[in-house]
């Protein structure tokens, strides 16, 4: 080793370790206490998805796309949806249009209240994660009563929802988000008005504009950057355009801003959904559409999940299966931004870091290319091998 | 010992490539509502603190070596509680190509909680089933296949 090169030690955290709650694994290098550089390793949860759509037919998909992931299970079929509807050019009816906007809104008040309670968790500070999620639990109970489960609801269906919400129930779910609110300003106050919380927030994992930028973060891990992105306002869906509501953004980037971001959102999804269901109430009509088939053709949708934006691409021959289905999840972006954020930092801290950007590697998941030996694969020999693979294909097409 | 035993379960929680909904819901049944700490389950970090195994998921080929290896580590006596449709019988990713489950293929498995996910209401069924199996005497003879 050269003498420019210091000794660096490895600290690995994972594939399975106490503090996360799903299988991944980091190599931190650290000098001291100080964190060097930070290695990724995924493909502990990689279930071949892309590969398994293109063996079911258009409608199975719905239930496969929502197991990508648990916590944002609304997420992915709302943006397959969207992706085959703009394949076929569908129109959904006004009421779908709300219902669906209920469905997406509320996944995101359980989902940010499901990272906040980690985050204290990660912290040390196990109150705040009994806290909230204990108020993550009206919701839930409103999502079973009203949409049948807890987690996924199956509500979305191409051309329209699944099922019709209840007008007696749309009172609940107002109710509900009545009830929420004092709780969310609890929690704001608890993180806000500890000074220990507030300090060990505040130095954690800063994320400035620029490098947000290179590493095209999205969803809140760049709007607390000072990035001002949202699906939801920059191309709109569903009923994000009939109902009024604001962009939360801090330019700090760091846990703290990440933090508020979240919270604030939560409030913001409180009113579309009061409004959703408001303009539900005076709404009659049909759910969704009669749809006889897919036709050829290829399509995108997006959705602003709760961790940031999720991009379906659909391609079809014609027929009832896709020909390529392609998912790009936030976290797949998100998650390298920590490659910035955790160096320099301390080793507490960095767990913490890694938790903020709300990572969810079970959507992110990637397929691992490695040799018989389990040497992997650089990009190069990776994009060299799929050029290859692309001649041969080619090849026996022209035979 | 037994019934010792039976009145502090200490968890150890294994997601072998699942979709979170069931690891969620099984950090659901810790918190207040459910507090499935008055039936003295408890989480712990390391697999050599537990006494019962909570895994979750389809079980692809990379994920297959770490249970095992991590299973070497348990202390005797240990249970097995599969949880979930993935880890009874792979549900929606059945066919894939990377996934080598169902759970009890590869390892043998005390109580099997089915649903997707499972309600936390039948997690702390499924826990106090394995008590009664405690309670009753069965013991674990070690694990198959490894």
């Amino acid at each position: 080793m050269s003498k420019e090169k210091k000794k660096v030690t490895e600290i690995p955290i994972g594939p399975y370790h106490p503090l996360q709650e799903e299988p991944e694994f980091f190599r931190l290098q650290v000098e001291g206490e100080k964190v060097v550089g930070l290695e990724i390793e995924l493909g502990y949860n990689h279930r071949g998805i892309e590969k398994l759509s293109e063996s079911k037919s258009f409608d199975q998909i719905l239930f496969l796309v929502e197991r990508i992931c648990g916590i944002c299970s609304t997420s992915h079929p709302f943006a397959y949806v969207n992706a085959v509807e703009d394949l076929a050019g569908f129109k959904i009816p006004e009421k779908a249009k709300y219902i669906r906007t209920i469905v997406g809104e509320m996944e995101r008040i359980h989902s940010h209240l499901l990272w906040l309670g980690l985050a204290g968790h990660f912290l040390g500070y196990n109150t705040v994660w009994m806290w909230s999620w204990k108020y993550r639990e009206p919701l839930l109970e409103i999502c079973e009563k009203v949409f049948g489960n807890r987690q996924h609801y199956a509500m979305m269906k191409i051309g329209g929802v699944r099922r019709d919400i209840d007008i007696s129930k749309g009172n609940l779910i107002k109710k509900g988000m009545e009830d929420l609110l004092p709780k969310l300003d609890m929690l704001q106050k608890a993180v806000e008005d500890d000074p220990v919380i507030r300090a060990r927030l505040k130095i954690a994992g800063t994320l400035p504009k620029k490098e947000a930028r290179e590493y095209c973060v999205v969803g809140p891990t760049a709007r607390a950057s000072g990035i001002n992105i949202d699906i939801r306002k920059d191309d709109p869906y569903a009923a994000y355009d009939l109902v009024n509501w604001d962009v939360s953004l801090r330019k700090e980037g760091d846990v703290y801003a990440k933090t508020m971001v979240r919270l604030e959102e939560m409030r913001q999804s409180a009113k579309i959904i009061k409004q959703c269901v408001d303009k539900l109430s005076g709404l009659k009509g049909d759910i969704d559409i009669d749809i006889k088939e897919i036709p050829e053709g290829e399509g995108i949708g997006r959705h602003e999940a709760p961790r940031g934006e999720v991009f379906h691409y659909v391609k079809s021959h014609g027929g009832s299966v896709p020909y390529r289905h392609k998912v790009k999840a936030p976290s797949y972006a998100n998650v390298l931004s920590d490659e910035f954020a955790v160096i320099g930092g301390t080793i507490p801290d960095a767990a913490l870091t890694l938790a903020a950007v709300d990572p969810c590697y079970c959507c992110t998941e990637r397929m691992q290319a490695t040799d018989e030996k389990g040497r992997k694969y650089s990009p190069k020999e990776l994009i060299k091998l799929s050029q290859e693979k692309t001649e041969e294909i080619r090849k026996k097409q022209a035979k | 010992m037994s019934k010792v035993f039976a009145k502090s379960i200490w968890v150890y929680h294994f997601a072998a490539s699942p979709c979170n909904n069931c690891d969620i819901e099984i950090l659901d049944t810790l918190t207040p509502k459910f507090d499935a700490e008055r039936f003295g389950v408890k989480l712990v970090g390391s697999i050599r603190h537990a006494d019962c195994m909570l895994i979750t998921g389809a079980l692809n080929s990379k994920v297959l070596p770490r249970l095992k290896r991590i299973l070497k580590q348990a202390p005797e006596p240990f249970f097995v509680i599969a949880i979930g449709t993935c880890a009874l019988d792979l549900g929606v990713f059945r066919g894939s190509y990377n996934v080598v489950g169902p759970v009890d293929k590869h390892i043998k498995v005390d109580v099997y909680v089915p649903g997707c996910p499972p309600k936390p209401e039948a997690m702390l069924a499924g826990v106090v089933k394995l008590k009664e199996k405690v309670l009753a005497g069965e013991k674990k003879k070690g694990v198959k296949k490894l």
